[in-house]
């Protein structure tokens, strides 16, 4: 290996960036996973969770790019903007490259969905929302397999970290699956309350 | 959104999609409560005055099931509207 001090600071910033974005990744899915489980934290509003959740989400998508970026300005090794979104065309370790640009394209529609969600529907948003299980093992693999720093003992560590929390919360996850936690029958059309205020109307749709 | 004044906008809830998760009524206590199940109850029918409706669409977007539906309803078609 080379010395520290000869690596190029973008380099550097590159793989940083990287393992940070995965970090996010990982937070964003076990925020996500939990919101679903409706777990809440004592003290905290419910809607904290799910703010935390997309908050997370888009600064991974920022580091991401940060990632990206740094990686092709830096030109230390072959890969184009291009290679960033389409998938297994770089020059540098073609299929590993090629799985950070595909987990690259899911999270970007993951975005550009939740962004659209109330022009698209909560239908298509959540179809569209199932790809978040299928952008976070690509990027794990992406980062094992691209990372300079995967033989090291500080990202093996922050790899088993992140796998062990995205496994217990996929193992959550699955305890509902089969019928999503079904809440108590929705409320008669209508009625009204002691309080006065009347209920929501089904509307028909 | 109220730009041109015309605009009321009343608040719905879809209560086959609402799921209870009660996010709308911490992010709109002034016009939403929640019934002792976890499903929400809309005050005034659900009419939002002119200085609420960024954060009742901020509820609306919260909802994790899109429940919670702003409509945009004419202020002259005479929709009582509330003055406390
Ligand atoms: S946030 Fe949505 S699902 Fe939850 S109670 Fe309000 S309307 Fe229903």
């Amino acid at each position: 290996m080379t010395l520290f001090a000869s690596i190029s600071p973008m380099w550097l910033a590159t793989r940083g960036a990287g393992v940070v974005a995965f970090l996010l990744l990982t937070t964003t899915m076990a925020l996500g996973v939990a919101g679903v489980l409706r777990l809440q934290a004592r003290g905290w509003p419910r809607f904290a969770l799910d703010a935390i959740h997309r908050s997370a989400a888009l600064l991974a998508l920022v580091f991401v790019g940060v990632h990206v970026a740094t990686t092709v300005l830096d030109g230390y090794v072959d890969v184009r903007w291009i290679d960033a979104v389409v998938p297994f065309a770089s020059g540098y370790r073609t299929f590993f490259v090629g799985l950070g640009a595909v987990a690259f394209d899911i999270l970007l529609a993951l975005a550009i969905s939740g962004i659209l969600r109330q022009r698209i529907g909560h239908r298509t948003w959540r179809a569209i929302h199932w790809a978040a299980y299928a952008c976070w093992p690509i990027a794990l693999v992406h980062t094992i397999g691209t990372g300079s720093d995967s033989g090291s003992v500080w990202l093996l560590a922050v790899i088993a970290l992140c796998c062990a929390t995205v496994a217990a919360a996929v193992v959550a996850r699955l305890g509902v699956l089969r019928g999503d936690p079904s809440p108590p029958a929705p409320p008669a059309a209508g009625r009204t309350t002691s309080t006065g205020r009347t209920r929501a109307r089904a509307v028909a749709r | 959104m109220s730009r041109d004044g015309h605009q009321a906008e009343r608040l719905e809830v879809d209560p086959i999609a609402c799921a209870g998760h009660g996010l709308c009524a911490e992010l709109l206590p002034e016009l939403i409560e929640l019934d002792d199940w976890g499903y929400p109850l809309l005050a005034n029918g659900g009419e939002v005055p002119p200085e609420l409706a960024a954060l009742a669409r901020r509820a609306a977007d919260a909802c994790p099931t899109l429940a919670l539906h702003r409509l945009r309803v004419a202020a002259a078609a005479g929709v009582g509207r509330a003055t406390p």
